[in-house]
């Protein structure tokens, strides 16, 4: 027990400092949470929800609240994790909004995007009402610790009828450590997407190659009523930095809500998207595709809960894994028992590209309604070797017919995403990092 | 071009090839027929240079080259086509894209320029009205949901696009419908040429209806027991393969 005090201390000392002021629900809401993250503590493997994902690295490692610490940087610095012909972007650096790296002239009328901090005074109404509504954290020690010490994020905020032409990016950049102690960045994200209102946004997450450094960040998503909100979630950090991350996203009576989620870098990464279908006809996708090597872990968990009847929701997430990779898919649907005509369906795939890449997936249904149909699949598996076979004796070498095979299992999710800009940026850095891990195993 | 001496080829601990000779010509075609487990795809598949088929003795000599030398890439880029008796589904490869990397693997060896879209698009269509290849079969992935007779044509549509000089089909007839069958030997026989080889490997004298062998071998145990003329499948068929196996000896034993 002592021990476990003694490994909180420099926790502790960090939510002694958490921030102060602003109106006084928002001080009370930091308050509630840094007394309940002192009372969970960090989850260990022996928590359920944690059970693979070992995240004592982060526990005993000493980060510094970086709040907008650092070196200034250059929009040339982020030129690796933008996308071409991406108009509107707000830019975080440190857990900070940088107004100097982001553009928001020429949004249209009824649209509100900028810093957070910014929107609590600005937009008082609409954050009060929207932010902490879905991140409870009365179990969850990443949400209580992100509520307790975020300072700043983007907020956005669309009314009623509006369509967003454009996508919208959203960019956390970590700049890596200049003083002594890492630095972490507890950055937030509230998207109010007003009935009937149509948006794509894309958040970025990233941080320069080598540099150590801990990302906790909190989204929540409200999708109004027949609202389509497209959702794309890009995390490119440091392969040396631990990104723990929650969606949590309500959708209303009509609305259509779709996620992208893009994993390619961190050490520890641990991508959570919480969906709630919270009125009839909500429809719900969840895509994912992630990629690991060396000894880094992906975990990723959804949830999607069926609250209301006449819901589809479509999920399949891909994994590419390498070296000693290891990932976790849990995958949870809830059917409430008022959610009859339920239509959910979940594919889970892995290639294993190495004898040492592992992977922990389970599906987790859990169905109170009669009349539904919940489907699951998963499988997990290396190189199909008839196929490559096939492919040779049709004149392709094994290296290219290898490639053929591992380009098509992403491309299937890179497929989706709807952003062309974006999706050729990703298929870049995803087939340019994949090469270097065939390359290693090849001179293995 | 293909001579074929002694090989003996082994399958999961088990030998199922204890010396083959053949010896093929170009412009000839051979039928390799015999009941099941005789060895017929067993030599199919080492001739391609399937992984799982460990050559356990004998020489494969192709066009003065040492076949078993060459790994399954290398044969095909030599001109040496085998058309499955399973065609492989792959997932998410278009069949277009996959038939486009194939055509260009194979120009790329020869020292051709490899063909743009525009100019492979004109090669198939050329090349699909004899097989009856349409759009869809073009946009799906590689053999991926295609019915049977799809994916047999699909081999001969490959087969058409690549020009082998030694083209090995194995049990291609196998699960196809009479029309089916006429098509896909229609796109064979297209296919006959001076220059080129091919040999039938087949259960059933049916397929040899359509396309007529100039050779006729008969595989059992894992050795050719007995060759002749196309005749030889009308007496097969007549007589069935317990004939061979009980009355013949084996060719050069």
């Amino acid at each position: 027990m002592t021990q476990v005090i003694e490994k909180l201390m420099p926790w502790r000392a960090a939510l002694e400092a958490r921030p102060q002021g602003g109106p006084r629900w928002l001080q009370d809401l930091r308050d509630r949470a840094a007394a309940r993250f002192t009372a969970l503590g960090f989850p260990t493997v022996r928590d359920e929800e944690w059970r693979f994902t070992n995240i004592s690295p982060i526990a005993n490692a000493e980060f510094v609240p970086a709040n907008g610490a650092g070196p200034a940087i250059s929009e040339g610095a982020l030129t690796g994790f933008l996308y071409s012909d991406a108009p509107y972007r707000v830019v975080v650096v440190n857990g900070r909004f940088a107004p100097e790296l982001s553009h928001l002239q020429g949004l249209p009328h009824g649209v509100r995007v900028g810093s957070l901090a910014t929107a609590v005074t600005d937009e008082a109404d609409v954050v009060e009402r929207y932010l902490g509504r879905l991140a409870e954290f009365g179990t969850k020690a990443f949400s209580a610790l992100n509520t307790a010490l975020a300072l700043d994020g983007a907020y956005v905020h669309i009314r009623d009828g509006v369509v967003l032409d454009r996508p919208l990016h959203l960019l956390f950049v970590a700049t890596g450590p200049e003083s002594s102690a890492p630095m972490m960045s507890n950055v937030r994200v509230l998207v109010v997407a007003g009935d009937r209102s149509q948006s794509r946004i894309v958040e970025t997450y990233a941080g320069p190659r080598g540099a150590k450094y801990f990302t906790n960040a909190v989204t929540e998503v409200f999708v109004g009523e027949a609202a389509v909100v497209d959702h794309y979630k890009v995390q490119q950090e440091s392969v040396d930095a631990f990104h723990i991350a929650s969606m949590h996203v309500h959708a209303g009576r009509n609305a259509n809500f779709s996620s992208h989620s893009l994993s390619l870098g961190g050490q520890i990464v641990r991508n959570d998207v919480a969906a709630v279908l919270d009125g009839e006809g909500a429809e719900c996708t969840l895509n994912g595709l992630y990629l690991a090597d060396g000894d880094r872990l992906v975990d990723n968990h959804t949830a999607i809960d069926h609250a209301k009847p006449h819901c589809p929701s479509h999920e399949i997430y891909k994994g590419i894994l390498g070296g000693k990779a290891r990932a976790v898919f849990n995958g949870k649907i809830v059917v409430r028992q008022d959610a009859q005509k339920t239509d959910a369906k979940q594919t889970n795939r892995a290639l294993l590209l190495s004898d040492n890449a592992s992977i922990n997936t389970k599906p987790q249904l859990e169905i109170f309604a009669d009349d539904v149909k919940c489907t699951h699949g998963a499988a997990i598996g290396q190189l199909d070797e008839d196929a490559i076979f096939y492919l040779r004796t049709r004149g392709l070498t094994y290296f290219e017919a290898r490639d053929m095979l591992i380009h098509a299992f992403a491309g299937d999710i890179l497929d989706r995403v709807k952003i062309e800009p974006l999706r050729l940026a990703l298929e870049g850095e995803l087939y340019a990092q994949l090469a270097k891990d065939l390359a290693e195993i090849d001179a293995a | 071009m293909l001579n074929i001496k002694n090989l003996q080829v082994k399958a999961e601990g088990k030998q199922i090839l204890k010396g083959i000779d053949l010896h093929v010509n170009a412009g000839e075609v051979h039928a390799i027929m015999g009941p099941n487990g005789s060895g017929k795809s067993t030599l199919a598949r080492a001739l391609a240079g399937h992984p799982e088929y460990e050559v356990t003795g004998g020489d494969v000599i192709y066009d003065g080259k040492d076949l078993l030398d060459l790994d399954p890439d290398e044969r095909a880029r030599e001109g040496v086509f085998m058309a499955f008796q399973y065609p492989v589904e792959i997932a998410g490869v278009n069949n277009a894209y996959f038939l486009k990397a194939a055509v260009n693997a194979k120009r790329k060896h020869e020292g051709l320029p490899e063909l743009d879209a525009m100019e492979f698009m004109q090669l198939i269509r050329e090349k699909s009205k004899l097989l009856d290849i349409d759009q869809s079969m073009l946009s799906r992935a590689v053999n991926e949901g295609f019915s049977g007779g799809e994916k047999k044509r699909n081999e001969i549509f490959q087969m058409a696009l690549l020009e082998p000089r030694l083209a090995i089909l194995d049990e291609t007839d196998s699960g196809l419908d009479i029309d089916a069958l006429k098509l896909v030997a229609g796109g064979v026989n297209a296919m006959r040429d001076p220059k080129r080889a091919i040999i039938v490997v087949t259960h059933y004298q049916r397929l040899l209806d359509y396309i007529v062998p100039d050779f006729v071998h008969v595989l059992s145990g894992g050795r050719i027991v007995k060759s002749g003329g196309k005749e030889l499948a009308f007496e097969l068929e007549k007589r069935g393969y317990g004939w061979i196996e009980t009355g013949a000896q084996p060719v050069g034993a």
